[in-house]
């Protein structure tokens, strides 16, 4: 298989590779073009048509929005006819307070696991990564009344615990992943200087920041983005995340198509705009995330 | 090693003696004194993790279990509810259907998303072309929205109402017949999540030397003896994983089928997958009344179709497929 000849050899196939990478690269870029089209048309559709008149929505779904057909009423619907901005601080408390908790702990619990050596440390850490397989809600039965006994019923903290507890089974398996890669100096030299287990812990944090990086974006999108349990442990008014009070506003207007497309827009918004300020981060602490 | 080395240096050996209480009583005062300094941070960073796990996942998954046998007033039943569930005609027939949509699901999401997520990472790491980097981004835009505002994005846009489907030559309403509502979905359901699998992928072939793919690339091999070859087999117990992940989240996937057609999964029930199935069954629906006891069978039916699953991912895969270090 090796070259040939001499140089006249070596110089074709070096051409041939050159045409190659430039054919294929045209080719993988139709290729890519046609599939991120199919990917984000149905998004700009949606958006494009929000802000436009009832009868341009229905008259010429494909065209921009122009001057004549601008038209905002549906955004007003919206503003005027639910609470949104409650559903929104709703949300974001949920997803922070349980993205803080899961990364938090499951750096304290994938730190102990591998820094110590205690009987038991294989047990439990195989106790911890079940739940990675097993889908807590097939629990919900016991939940919703281990919830209502608790009097967390409707209240966001039910939100907030459980989706603590499905986060962390992911998050410690990630965080003792990273955690086994602190080099064992470090902590040596800051014993030696008189360093606590705590200290200790607070200075090898710093060093896992791609884990918790990783843990925080396995752990957002599914809270985010979750339906069933605000549905059934947070489905008051008050509780209702973003979600539940799009799905729920979503039902109500089922005739109203501008408000339809504004109230879609508006979920859309926020998290497109969010995803491509960090998507590098994002996609990096994915990427971290999967090769583990 | 250095785990175990720093773990004996700090005393840990003397506090675990491995043959019984007998070597604590013959150091006392040391042994407990260390005991007590090393035992506490481990107990606080281990707890606070383990005691919410255990309350509110582990403990609710054993505990509905549990229910499965009883009735809703508590009382045993053995395995009543299981018969109920699995030859009384208001629910067996649901159940089954239910199931059988489930694994059709889960064929449209192995066929689809993950040959789909697959291409996509081979094109995003293609060697020598710019610029592929804006296509990886745009490409995962929808996995990021909700279930629900997806379900909804396509209810428009496939509604006949709207025209956009008559409009480049699909005339049947997708959502809205028996035998089309199914497939539509999953296809749904694939376009939304097809960004997961796609990193996956991706963050294994980035993780493959440049060298090995030169090597082989001046010893005269094509692009597609390449993939065969190298990239392939190093990327096989990724598709192992993915499709374990898969399996668990269609068997589980229940947001995106209420959001468009409802808990009663229309038309007529052609579209009801275990996780809506579950939800009526808890609840209650169109004129039977909920019942914890039969939903927690239900959950622990699906409990068990995970679990096969995944035992069969553990032993019939991940034992026989070659993962490579790098």
């Amino acid at each position: 298989m090796k070259a040939a000849g001499g140089a006249p050899a070596s110089l074709t196939k070096i051409s041939r590779v050159i045409r190659r990478i430039r054919w294929g690269g045209w080719g993988v870029h139709a290729a890519l073009l046609i599939y991120t089209f199919l990917a984000l048309g149905p998004i700009l559709l949606i958006i494009s048509n929000s802000v436009k008149s009832r009868r341009a929505i229905f008259a010429d779904a494909f065209s921009l929005p122009s001057a004549e057909t601008f038209d905002l009423s549906g955004y007003e619907t919206v503003f005027s006819g639910s609470s949104f901005d409650v559903y929104f601080r709703n949300s974001l408390i949920v997803t922070v307070a349980s993205v803080f908790l899961v990364v938090f702990l499951s750096a304290m619990a994938g730190y102990a696991l591998v820094e110590y050596n205690f009987r038991g440390n294989t047990l439990l850490a195989l106790y911890l990564a079940l739940g990675i397989m097993i889908p807590i809600r097939l629990g919900t039965v016991s939940i919703l009344k281990l919830i209502v006994s608790l009097g967390l019923i409707n209240t966001l903290w039910a939100l907030i615990l459980v989706y603590t507890a499905m986060g962390l089974p992911l998050g410690v398996f990630l965080m003792s992943q990273f955690m086994r890669q602190v080099p064992g100096e470090l902590k040596s030299a800051a014993r030696v200087d008189g360093a606590g287990e705590y200290r200790v812990f607070g200075l090898v944090l710093p060093l896992v920041k791609p884990g918790m990086a990783a843990v925080a974006v396995f752990t957002m999108l599914p809270v985010w983005n979750d339906l069933w349990f605000p549905l059934i442990l947070a489905p008051a008014e008050e509780a209702r995340t973003v979600t539940l009070g799009a799905s729920a506003f979503l039902g109500q207007f089922e005739r109203d198509w501008n408000a339809l497309l504004a109230v879609l827009t508006l979920a859309i918004a926020p998290i497109v705009l969010l995803y491509i300020a960090f998507s590098r981060q994002f996609l990096r602490g994915l990427t971290d995330g999967a090769i583990k | 090693m250095e785990y175990a080395l720093t773990a004996s240096e700090a005393g840990v050996a003397e506090t675990l003696p491995t043959s019984g209480g007998s070597a604590r009583r013959r150091i006392p005062r040391l042994g407990m004194a260390t005991r007590r300094r090393r035992w506490g941070p481990i107990l606080a960073f281990l707890i606070p993790a383990t005691i919410i796990y255990s309350v509110f996942m582990v403990y609710p998954l054993l505990d509905s279990l549990r229910r499965s046998f009883f009735d809703d007033d508590g009382r045993g039943v053995g395995l009543e509810n299981y018969q109920t569930l699995f030859t009384n005609p208001t629910f067996s027939e649901r159940f089954w259907d239910a199931l059988g949509h489930n694994f059709q699901f889960f064929a449209i999401h192995m066929l689809v998303q993950n040959p789909v997520a697959l291409l996509l990472a081979v094109l995003l790491t293609v060697q020598g072309v710019r610029g592929l980097n804006i296509y990886r981004t745009l490409v995962f835009l929808p996995t990021t929205l909700s279930v629900v505002i997806v379900g909804f994005i396509w209810r428009l846009i496939l509604s006949p109402l709207w025209g956009v489907t008559t409009a480049i030559g699909v005339d049947t309403p997708l959502l809205g017949e028996p035998h089309t509502v199914l497939p539509t979905l999953s296809l749904i359901s694939v376009w939304q999540w097809v960004g997961i699998p796609m990193i996956f992928f991706y963050a294994v072939i980035v993780a493959i030397p440049v060298d090995l793919i030169e090597a082989s690339r001046v010893d005269g091999a094509a692009s597609w003896q390449i993939f065969r070859n190298i990239t392939f087999p190093l990327i096989l117990p990724m598709l192992g994983i993915i499709s374990i992940l898969t399996y668990i989240g269609n068997f589980n996937a229940f947001d995106l089928i209420y959001a468009v057609k409802g808990a009663a999964a229309g038309p007529d029930y052609s579209s009801d997958i275990m996780g809506t199935f579950f939800y009526r069954v808890f609840f209650g629906a169109s004129g039977t009344t909920g019942s914890a006891a039969l939903g927690a069978t239900v959950a622990s039916v699906m409990f068990l179709i995970i679990l096969a699953g995944v035992l069969l991912y553990m032993f019939g895969w991940q034992r026989r497929v070659t993962t490579y270090e790098l």
